[in-house]
């Protein structure tokens, strides 16, 4: 509660003294010192920006038939197309696209289903664990049973069977349209149990102290509780979890498509890139293989050495 | 506890009955079944037969009853992409899975346990170290990628083992087994790697934990002081006391294995259940996918029941708080 009397100045300060507080913190000093941490979050970054600026990074539009040549097929990494004398950096694919082109926009489509999927699982999770901490009762029993016996089965199981339920559920035309949604929302529902049992736990910690109490005495709703009372105190171990299943996630939505339960071909993810590489293992095209599963590997070990790293920091009684 | 294993039987029998009601209501509502088993040249009479014969003109409980009935008794209809009964479908895929599953569970728990108690004595030596961090690398290696790997170097490269399927397989009594020939033995070894791989890392970490904490009880330390040799101790007393959790473990990864083996079979073209469910994800093929899900539900269940119930039995003190309590 800052009530001085020149507010106009009142922004402008609290934001430079939030970027001090920041890199005065413990958590920005472990960072530094960490190499591990530093080089996987340059990493993650770089792999997250050129994602996303695909369109203006990458030589070609992989998915616009008006600028493949199918000349230029099966085009070995670094050297000149026999046909075309066209040179392309990671080479081609047989349908003639550059390979470094279908990763950009592959990564988009693993990341974009990633992050989707663990944003849907950390709101489900967040929710359910909120609601069965604080409410208790037959409300928790049920949600804390289903969510034993959905952890009594593998996640990767999980989702191919909603993928499977969902995409017979969908009418065949819209199937492939709706492959990447219905991607995340398997991925997404196969995880959020782990959310739901932290939330769960730290509510039921929580809602025992006295800020709570204090704030159900002067009058405020359960739901106001639960969200601007109990929730910021409990995000931290969920931010762990929530990059930890990043890493899975991603993993997950490339095993899915690798398996041909994923990402249509018209859209497809680093594992649907390393289906149609696994094809060619045995022609002598290995750069198509090995491209798309180097990158994936490199994203997905990255993610997860940061998640660990973040688990450390937070928590310093695991260490 | 005649108590608990009745509830946790209830909740078993529960939890199976949700199952069959999603398995059900694939069934009946994704699609239309009677256009997926009739073709393009019928009649109104026709379809109302079908219908009256699949009972669809009954209420939707009768229905649910009636599956439940015909799934107990291994009836799961009739493939909509193979035209042949489900169950037959099954039974002619199973032993493919079960022989992979078998051996690869097998080396995971012979490896895993020798790999996690040479980890735990040579704590600090240098090829604990490269066990150790090496087992990082294969738990952060998506399996179908380790899948790849295997074949790249074995198959591609030194040619030595073959890439996909079974090899000849020898019919005993309805059981097509690869154990017998030459050929099927090659073609079990990538897969079972593949497929063991993770689990054993799992094992082998859980068993060096485990030695590590028991090693630090004073029972040790005093059997040390008695002049017993390292081997009696580490295996005798040591090891022992690591069984309960890593026996628990063990089991809970039976069931996991049998899922996984979807991803290898599929990479190598394994003629298994796990590739005939991906193949039904495909193609929608409902009865098939439900009848996987029915399976894999109880054979799930089933496992965490007897885990639980053997826990019960093995470790007493749990019999106080996990009865009395809640």
């Amino acid at each position: 509660m800052t009530d001085i009397p020149e507010q106009g100045m009142a922004p402008k300060i609290a934001q430079k003294s939030r970027l001090r507080v920041f890199l005065d913190s413990d958590i920005y000093y472990t960072f530094k010192r960490s190499p591990v941490a530093v080089v996987s979050t340059i990493v993650v970054l770089i792999l997250v920006l050129s994602a996303v600026f695909a369109p203006l990074i990458a030589p070609t539009n992989p998915f616009n038939p008006a600028s493949l040549n199918l000349m230029n097929g099966f085009t070995p990494p670094m050297e000149p197309n026999a046909f075309t004398g066209d040179t392309f950096f990671l080479g081609t694919d047989d349908q003639g696209r550059d390979v470094f082109s279908t990763i950009l926009y592959g990564m988009r489509v693993s990341l974009f289903v990633g992050v989707a999927a663990v944003l849907f699982a950390m709101v489900l999770g967040i929710t359910l664990g909120l609601i069965s901490g604080y409410v208790g009762g037959w409300t928790e029993t049920i949600i804390m049973r289903t969510a034993d016996v959905q952890l009594t089965f593998p996640s990767i199981l999980v989702a191919m069977l909603i993928f499977g339920i969902a995409k017979g559920f969908t009418p065949v035309e819209y199937r492939d349209q709706m492959a990447i949604w219905v991607l995340i929302i398997a991925i997404g529902l196969s995880d959020w149990v782990q959310f739901a049992r932290v939330v769960r736990g730290a509510t039921l910690v929580e809602k025992r102290k006295e800020y709570v109490e204090a704030a159900r005495l002067i009058g405020r709703t359960p739901y106001a509780i639960m969200l601007r009372h109990i929730l910021p105190n409990v995000l931290s171990p969920v931010l762990v979890i929530a990059t930890i299943s990043l890493a899975l996630a991603i993993i997950a939505e490339a095993t899915l498509s690798f398996l041909g339960v994923g990402a249509p071909p018209t859209q497809p993810s680093l594992g649907t890139l390393i289906r149609i590489g696994q094809g060619f293992l045995f022609s002598g095209e290995w750069w198509i293989l090995l491209f798309p599963a180097v990158t994936l590997l490199t994203l997905a070990l990255s993610v997860n050495l940061l998640g660990d790293w973040l688990r450390d920091a937070l928590n310093p009684r695991l260490r | 506890m005649l108590a608990y294993i009745i509830r946790r039987m209830g909740q078993s029998a529960l939890v199976l009955l949700i199952v069959g009601l999603v398995a059900f209501s694939m069934f009946r509502f994704v699609g239309d079944p009677i256009d997926n088993m009739l073709g393009q040249e019928r009649t109104a009479e026709d379809i109302e037969r079908l219908r009256e014969q699949l009972g669809l003109d009954q209420p939707f409980a009768v229905q649910y009853f009636r599956f439940l009935e015909g799934a107990v008794q291994g009836n799961f209809g009739v493939s909509y992409r193979q035209g042949r009964p489900v169950s037959e479908i099954l039974l002619e895929r199973a032993p493919a899975t079960l022989e992979l599953a078998a051996v690869s569970g097998i080396l995971a728990i012979v490896f895993g346990i020798a790999l996690g108690v040479f980890t735990a004595i040579r704590r600090n030596g240098f090829t604990a170290n490269f066990i150790m961090s090496a087992s990082l690398i294969g738990v952060s290696l998506p399996t179908f990628l380790i899948g790849i790997l295997l074949i790249y170097i074995f198959s591609v490269e030194l040619g030595w083992l073959p890439s996909f399927g079974r090899g000849e397989t020898v019919d005993i009594g309805g059981w097509s087994t690869g154990f017998l020939t030459e050929s099927g033995l090659k073609a079990l070894i990538l897969p079972a790697i593949t497929l063991g791989l993770y689990q054993m890392t799992l094992i082998m970490r859980l068993v060096r934990s485990e030695m590590l904490e028991v090693l630090r009880q004073d029972y040790i330390r005093f059997a040390r002081a008695r002049g017993l040799k390292d081997r009696a101790i580490n295996f005798r007393h040591a090891l022992k006391n690591t069984m309960v959790p890593v026996i628990t473990v063990i089991g809970l990864q039976l069931g996991a294995i049998i899922a996984f083996a979807i991803i290898t079979e599929t990479v190598f073209q394994w003629p298994g259940v796990g590739l005939l469910f991906i193949n039904a994800i495909q193609f929608v093929d409902i009865p098939v996918m439900a009848a996987y899900l029915m399976l894999i539900s109880v054979m799930f269940v089933g496992i965490n029941l007897i885990v639980d119930i053997l826990y019960f039995f093995i470790d007493p003190r749990l019999r106080v708080d996990r009865a009395g309590g809640h």
